[in-house]
């Protein structure tokens, strides 16, 4: 004879398979969601972090004919000026829609002031608050700066001083971040959106085993059946995991396709996902299934209805976030202690794998037993909320 | 048999149950009348071990309903006062997840649902996903799945619920035919017509507590020349006062 969990597994597997919106969220949601968002919008950040540092740029000046000193030492460093706007009132014009990052402006007087050992006077048009535009900004003023330099440089030489005597340091800056290290919080972002498909993936049957169940009226004929309530919500909390593991799985492989199309090599990471990795990153993540159905069951056991369960379910799907902001923010690294914590554990070992670094089996296995102890705690937890009469609503 | 020992039940503020019993016996259908509020739901509940009493007990084919709720289950049908089905699920289906969970073998669960499918007229819905059923199809789904073990006791309530003319006389002829066979049914309902007409015993439940009890013809007698609708009202208007 099958058990009693065995068969209350079995039929909330099928029931569910069923039903347009488990699939949509289990299957579709989750695993396309996360990793599409995930691939867009590293990629944009990508794009705007490398890009701009080796291409050469261009830059629109007006007054080019007044400066051709300046205009052949911006070329010499890859920047190359082109025909600017007519006004610099138009110029204002341009960079305050956007249509350009800044514009060089180079006034009447320029030559002259610089010929008669004055300070020449130049005007940078730019938009403090255009984000995209700041790398540029700084780029073209590091450059104007070096000329700026030469020009005393020379004019020092031409009267006799030594040049050293306007140059009384050398600041020479050492970064020692790597690239991968730089793109903690950009993993961060790929953790969660696991934890998010696979807490998506239960969501509805979460809710579903008690919210759902009373709203249907089929609650109450169940529990009259020769079955103890630590059974049915046993075999409703397998069919809950099963599900979230599903979702997990499809999500991982959606992210090893994703990944491909993202320059993640420009960052000195490993730019792709192999089989081994999948599999890796799923057993560390899997444990993490126990625990967040337990808690999505016990937090829908409190609600009346399957709309108040859902509007409470969503606070629920934040929860793994708040350790992985806490070690963006803090920019903590992996030890033993942290691998108590759920959620965040998982964070660290995943980071720790997608940056192609060895995962310590030890540490995998306190995580894994640390989530699996505490998410026995909750589906005990959830069995005594089953046990209550209330629970009939 | 099931014998009900004194029952009381309170939610909060409100006393549900206030000292119920009575007996009913194989072979004998046993009506549960009384006005909407009374407790006959509250009772039915108790009976069918999903509420706990805070005082007194009932002893269902000899097991306690306090200490072996399992061994009750074992022995009950129910149909609750609104029974859900699993919309995704065929009524085939829906039988069969409860039938696993008697304990059936696959074989003669299917044999026992072809069974109840010709008994209880299901032959064009028994395969179709419950989804958009209508009340009466529900109910009758329901009932199967109560009767699916082939149950000694049923408890019943108000089956007749949204059920056509058609349907609740079909209802009645499968109560007798099942009372024939030795079943001890009880069920509830708060329509005097329908109890007087097919049940061996009645018991009027009030505010509570135990109003009246005995067979109709008995309390017909009782009532000394008017109806039993007369001795319904007498009989809750002397409870609640």
């Amino acid at each position: 004879m099958r058990s009693s969990i065995s068969i209350v597994l079995g039929k909330e597997i099928v029931d569910n398979f069923r039903d347009r919106r488990t699939l949509f969220s289990a299957l579709v949601f989750g695993p396309l969601f996360g990793p599409l968002l995930f691939a867009t919008l590293i990629t944009i950040m990508l794009n705007q972090a490398i890009e701009r540092l080796d291409e050469s740029l261009e830059l629109p000046v007006i007054g080019a004919e007044r400066a051709p000193n300046l205009i052949k030492f911006l070329a010499q460093h890859d920047i190359d000026a082109t025909a600017g706007p007519e006004s610099s009132e138009q110029a204002r014009l341009w960079v305050a829609e956007g249509r350009e990052d800044l514009v060089l402006v180079i006034p009447e007087g320029y030559a002259e002031e610089i010929s008669e050992g004055n300070p020449g006077r130049l005007i940078l048009v730019m938009d403090q608050s255009n984000n995209r535009a700041g790398r540029t900004v700084s780029r073209v003023r590091s450059v104007l700066r070096g000329y700026a330099d030469k020009l005393a440089t020379l004019r020092a030489a031409a009267r006799g001083i030594h040049p050293f005597v306007f140059r009384p340091l050398t600041l020479d800056t050492d970064d020692v971040s790597t690239p991968s290290g730089r793109s903690v919080l950009i993993l961060g972002m790929m953790t969660y959106f696991l934890l998010f498909a696979m807490l998506m993936g239960g969501l509805y049957l979460a809710i579903d085993t008690t919210a759902g169940e009373r709203e249907r009226n089929s609650l109450e004929p169940l529990l009259t059946l020769p079955v103890s309530r630590g059974e049915l919500l046993f075999g409703k909390l397998g069919a809950t995991v099963f599900y979230m593991l599903v979702s997990l799985a499809l999500t991982l492989t959606a992210f090893a396709i994703a990944i491909q199309f993202v320059p993640l090599e420009r960052l000195g990471m490993t730019a792709s996902l192999s089989p081994v990795v999948i599999v890796q990153g799923f057993l560390i993540l899997a444990p993490f299934a126990l625990l967040g159905a337990a808690l999505m069951t016990v937090v829908a056991s409190f609600t009346k209805s399957y709309k108040e369960a859902q509007s409470y379910l969503t606070v629920v799907l934040l929860v793994p976030t708040l350790p992985i902001i806490f070690a963006s923010l803090f920019q903590v690294k992996t030890s033993l202690t942290l691998m108590w914590v759920p959620s965040l554990s998982q964070h660290l070992l995943i980071t720790n794998l997608i940056q192609a670094e060895p995962v310590q089996m030890g540490y995998w296995a306190v995580s894994t037993v640390s989530t699996l102890v505490l998410g026995a705690l909750a589906s005990m937890l959830a069995v005594w909320l089953y046990r209550r009469e209330r629970i009939l609503g | 048999m099931i014998q009900v020992d004194g029952l009381v039940k309170r939610f909060a503020a409100v006393t549900a149950l206030d000292g119920v019993s009575f007996t009913a016996d194989d072979g004998r259908i046993t009506g549960l009348l009384g006005p909407n509020g009374a407790g006959k739901s509250t009772c039915l509940r108790v009976l069918y071990t999903v509420l706990k009493p805070d005082q007194g007990t009932a002893y269902i084919g000899g097991h306690d309903i306090g200490n072996a709720p399992l061994s009750v289950r074992r022995e009950i049908g129910v149909l609750p006062h609104s029974a859900g089905l699993y919309p995704h699920l065929t009524s085939r289906e829906n039988i069969a997840y409860y039938g696993q969970l008697h304990g059936l073998e696959p074989e003669p669960l299917q044999r026992r649902i072809n069974e109840l499918t010709h008994l209880l007229e299901l032959q064009d819905i028994i395969d179709r996903r419950s989804k958009g059923f209508s009340q009466g199809q529900r109910t009758k789904v329901a009932l199967a799945r109560a009767l699916v073990h082939a149950p000694r006791h049923l408890l019943l309530d108000e089956p007749s619920n949204g059920l056509d003319v058609m349907a609740t006389r079909s209802l009645r002829m499968l109560l007798g035919r099942l009372r024939d066979e030795g079943h001890c049914i009880i069920f509830s309902s708060h329509i005097m017509g329908e109890v007087a007409s097919l049940c061996d015993d009645l018991v009027i439940i009030a505010a509570g507590r135990v109003a009246v009890q005995g067979t109709p013809a008995e309390l017909t007698a009782q009532a000394s020349g008017s109806d039993l609708e007369e001795l319904f009202i007498d009989a809750v208007t002397a409870v609640t006062l």
